[in-house]
């Protein structure tokens, strides 16, 4: 096998940081998501939503739900962390965080080998992210 | 010896998929569980069985070769009284977590491809964000709209995977100008072969345009878009069977980011339900690999296409209101 063909077997720079970044944000994300729900169930802190309450209202639609429960939408769980349930979220975000983190690495790498049209992809894909997460499409935003 | 021991674990894996689809069924229908959720049972009684439910699924969905969320959706949505909203959030969640947790091995031994999986993800998880406002404006219309809607894709989805014939290593005589433009072309070592696999891409411009409805779909209904993914990038452009499968799974992680940003934002993520969807999903995944080491998948993946089937049908049905189906 030629030695182009061999570089062409190993997997890129930016690759493997993106692999290892991913990793750690992963499991940290499992972790915080098992401990958060231990802390909930357990009612170390009051949840928002009485847990009892929450199979009466959970065959209902979100409108519905979010309405009855004064569940605030988009990134309103912030001003709730104190609360056992919205605790969790913490998780779910870091889970949901972690492509737009890894594609920052992206970009970097791309920028640095002038790769422009890539560097533009991941750049745009981070914006497509950001506008996802922000709240401002898909009635979450305040 | 091992031959008995795999028929068996096949046997066994094929009797807890039918025991999964069947057991919240047999209990009650999901309208009357619905009714019935706070009145018959705990508010921890659903969480638990949630969480063994999933835990099989996570198994079967590795033994089948088929992503956690297109499982997930269908099922829970027939079988749980869950409104199919947060069934959908959570279905992502789910799937998100799932394909974020394969992508690091994925990515080191270079089977996920990142000049492939960039493009395409870029178009996928902008139509994805479309498919998910839509969906949720939809349900907010009539959830029945969904649930129909639902019901058809799985049992396409279904036929899909029970005609597929995906090609281990197509043969692209000619990149087109788009792939060469964008450098769609790469090389993996083949464990089983002990040799290097090169490939590139072609037809490259029809199957970004596939994307659109592919990321629509993933979107619209919560699910994991592995079942599209793969016969795209494999049957149209012409990526080897290991490298499609690889890349797929990657692209989940950020088709599904997207989608699950705005049905999290929306507040379509209950953590009594998600959390241990995710746990249960992603230990049953560890387990199923393990298994799949021993076990031949062959019968669980026709298992599992007659369940998708099932349940696609159950969608239809519960969404035309019509009972044929429990």
């Amino acid at each position: 096998m030629s030695i182009q063909n061999k570089e062409a077997l190993k997997a890129s720079r930016e690759q493997i940081i993106y692999a290892n970044l991913l990793i750690i944000g992963v499991w940290a994300g499992i972790i915080i998501l098992v401990a958060t729900y231990a802390i909930y169930l357990t009612g170390i802190l009051a949840p928002h939503i009485e847990i009892s309450a929450i199979p009466k209202l959970w065959g209902k639609g979100v409108g519905e739900f979010l309405e009855i429960t004064h569940s605030p939408q988009g990134w309103g769980w912030v001003a709730l962390l104190a609360k056992g349930d919205f605790l969790n979220y913490i998780g779910f975000v870091l889970l949901a965080l972690m492509t737009i983190f890894c594609y920052l690495v992206l970009v970097r790498g791309y920028v640095r080998q002038k790769n422009w049209i890539f560097a533009t992809i991941a750049l745009l894909e981070i914006v497509v992210l950001s506008v996802a997460a922000s709240g401002l499409v898909g009635g979450g935003g305040h | 010896m091992v031959n008995i021991r795999a028929r068996s674990i096949g046997w066994l894996l094929g009797s807890l998929m039918i025991f999964v689809s069947s057991c919240p069924a047999a209990a009650a229908t999901a309208e009357q569980v619905t009714a019935g959720a706070a009145a018959g049972y705990p508010w921890w009684f659903w969480p638990i069985i949630l969480f063994f439910f999933c835990l099989v699924l996570g198994i079967l969905a590795v033994m089948a070769g088929v992503g956690g969320g297109v499982l997930y959706v269908p099922l829970v949505s027939g079988f749980f009284p869950f409104h199919i909203d947060f069934v959908r959030g959570v279905g992502l969640m789910v799937a998100l977590a799932g394909a974020l947790a394969a992508g690091p091995g994925l990515l080191r031994r270079n089977l996920a491809n990142l000049r492939l999986a960039l493009p395409v993800a870029l178009i996928a998880s902008t139509c994805s964000i479309i498919g998910a406002v839509l969906g949720l404006y939809l349900s907010s219309l009539n959830p029945d709209i969904i649930q129909v809607c639902l019901g058809v894709t799985i049992v396409g989805i279904a036929t899909l995977l029970f005609f597929s014939k995906n090609t281990e290593k197509p043969v692209v005589t000619k990149q087109d100008a788009i792939g060469l433009a964008l450098g769609l072309t790469g090389a993996y070592w083949d464990d089983g072969a002990r040799e290097s696999v090169e490939w590139k891409t072609h037809r490259t411009l029809l199957g970004l345009f596939l994307f659109i409805l592919v990321g629509l779909l993933a979107g619209m209904f919560g699910l994991g878009a592995g079942w599209a993914n793969v016969p795209v990038l494999n049957l149209l452009m012409g990526v080897p069977l290991k490298v499609s499968v690889a890349t797929s799974k990657f692209l989940l992680s950020i088709t599904d980011t997207s989608a699950a940003w705005i049905y999290m934002n929306r507040g379509c993520v209950i953590p009594l339900i998600g959390v241990p969807s995710i746990v249960g999903l992603m230990l049953g995944s560890l387990i199923g690999v393990k298994i799949l080491a021993v076990a031949k998948p062959k019968m669980i993946r026709y298992v599992v296409i007659f369940v998708l089937f099932f349940a696609g049908l159950k969608a239809i049905d519960k969404g035309f209101g019509l009972g044929f189906l429990g």
